[in-house]
């Protein structure tokens, strides 16, 4: 075979297999958007964080804001500390309040942030002082039979 | 009634013969890296290689990896629409492909396609002798037909993987969003917040690299273990796509369980 045809068609091979790398980091994977350039590290504390997980994201007004990069376990005062990457264009206030939420009924646990009126900021490295645990259904479940039954007893007497 | 002694006899003989030819492969990569300068040096022996494993496979690998993308497609979307959550189909298609499906199909595919090509034209190159003739030139086989397989393989490999995976997704976003009607913006950005860079893509190529290093060294290896005749020849190809298969398959699952594991 022709040593030009040759090398025309190996570099258009190549070509075709770097554009599809680029199409799944760019298109298909979070390389262009969710890759925070500037970001800062913030903590919070939850007494339960039910399925939350790392690489969670973190929102603010249901917007992406950051990304949960660590969570652990002090054994101290037996909670859970989850520390997050914010993006370091969004500051928040320093009674910002941090909730575990999750989107759709079945959907992913994702933190929120409520944001508070206090005219200081969070500064890098700060801890969120007002979380709010995930929801347990089995303990809203039980609560509400508690309730329930309480309520029937209430009835009888 | 077998007798005992024999049959002991022969499981030694069977269990002896894996394991040297097991060392003599490892040996044999040894051998290939050792040699491949001048597959680096010789740069068009090497593009030739890639021209015939990796060029040649690109029509199998784009078909495959679009009617891949178009079953998942309408696979997904069947399971997906009874919990209603139909706009998840993005992210189901792309994960299911850069994690696994891309990486593995596309390395059994060119396993049959390249592998079986490279071990047919070695093992026919020493059924004639061809391999001999070059060694009594003082050029050696290793360096001259081996290594420049094997380095055709292992490049071409995670390029077709990443062809197969992003012709999937197209695949995945043709039922989906053109012929069903899945929301298009929905189905990518789903699909960006799911799939992470480093933990998804970067494993996949990862992934395929592997598969691409244990392929062509079978391939290369078979063929240049073959025994000399038409049915050895025969024997060898066949070895090549069943031992290439396998050893994709129990890779697959090992490297898995390493990457994919824990934290999501």
């Amino acid at each position: 075979m022709n040593r030009t045809i040759l090398d025309l068609w190996v570099g258009i091979f190549v070509a075709i297999g770097i554009a599809a790398l680029l199409f799944l980091s760019l298109k298909v994977g979070n390389l262009s958007s969710a890759r925070l350039s500037d970001t800062y590290v913030l903590q919070a504390r939850f007494d339960n964080i039910g399925g939350l997980k790392v690489r969670g994201p973190v929102k603010s007004a249901g917007v992406v804001v950051g990304r949960i990069t660590d969570i652990k376990f002090d054994s101290g005062t037996y909670e859970a500390v989850v520390t997050m990457d914010v993006d370091g264009r969004f500051r928040f206030p320093k009674d910002t309040f941090a909730s575990i939420n999750t989107s759709g009924l079945l959907g992913e646990q994702y933190i929120g942030f409520e944001v508070g009126g206090d005219e200081k900021m969070l500064n890098p490295g700060d801890t969120i002082k007002k979380t709010q645990s995930a929801v347990v259904l089995e303990k809203l479940i039980s609560q509400f039979l508690f309730n329930k039954a309480a309520d029937g007893q209430d009835g009888k007497q | 009634m077998p007798d005992p002694a024999k049959l002991l006899r022969q499981l030694g003989q069977a269990t002896t013969d894996r394991i040297w030819r097991l060392g003599f492969a490892a040996r044999f990569l040894f051998a290939i890296v050792r040699y491949s300068g001048a597959s680096f040096r010789r740069l068009p022996l090497t593009l030739r290689e890639i021209y015939f494993s990796g060029v040649l496979s690109l029509v199998i690998i784009i078909v495959s990896g679009l009617f891949v993308g178009l079953v998942l497609g309408l696979q997904g979307y069947e399971t997906l629409q009874r919990y209603g959550s139909t706009e998840a189909l993005g992210i189901l298609v792309a994960l299911s492909l850069t994690r696994e499906l891309g990486p593995v199909v596309a390395a059994l595919l060119f396993a049959s396609r390249a592998g079986s090509s490279v071990t047919a034209e070695i093992g026919l190159m020493k059924a004639t002798e061809q391999l001999k003739a070059m060694d009594m030139m003082a050029v050696n086989p290793i360096a001259r037909v081996v290594a420049p397989r094997f380095w055709g393989g292992v490049i071409s490999m995670p390029l077709l993987a990443a062809l197969f995976s992003a012709m999937g997704v197209i695949g995945g976003w043709l039922i989906g969003v053109v012929f069903i009607g899945v929301d298009d913006g929905a189905f990518w950005s789903q699909m960006q917040s799911g799939v992470d860079f480093r933990y998804d893509i970067v494993n996949g190529v990862i992934k395929s690299f592997v598969f691409g290093i244990a392929v062509s060294l079978i391939a290369v290896f078979e063929g240049y273990d073959s025994v000399p005749t038409a049915e050895g020849v025969s024997r060898a190809i066949t070895r090549t796509v069943v031992t290439s298969a396998l050893t994709i398959l129990a890779l697959d699952f090992l490297l898995t369980s390493f990457m994919f594991r824990g934290t999501s």
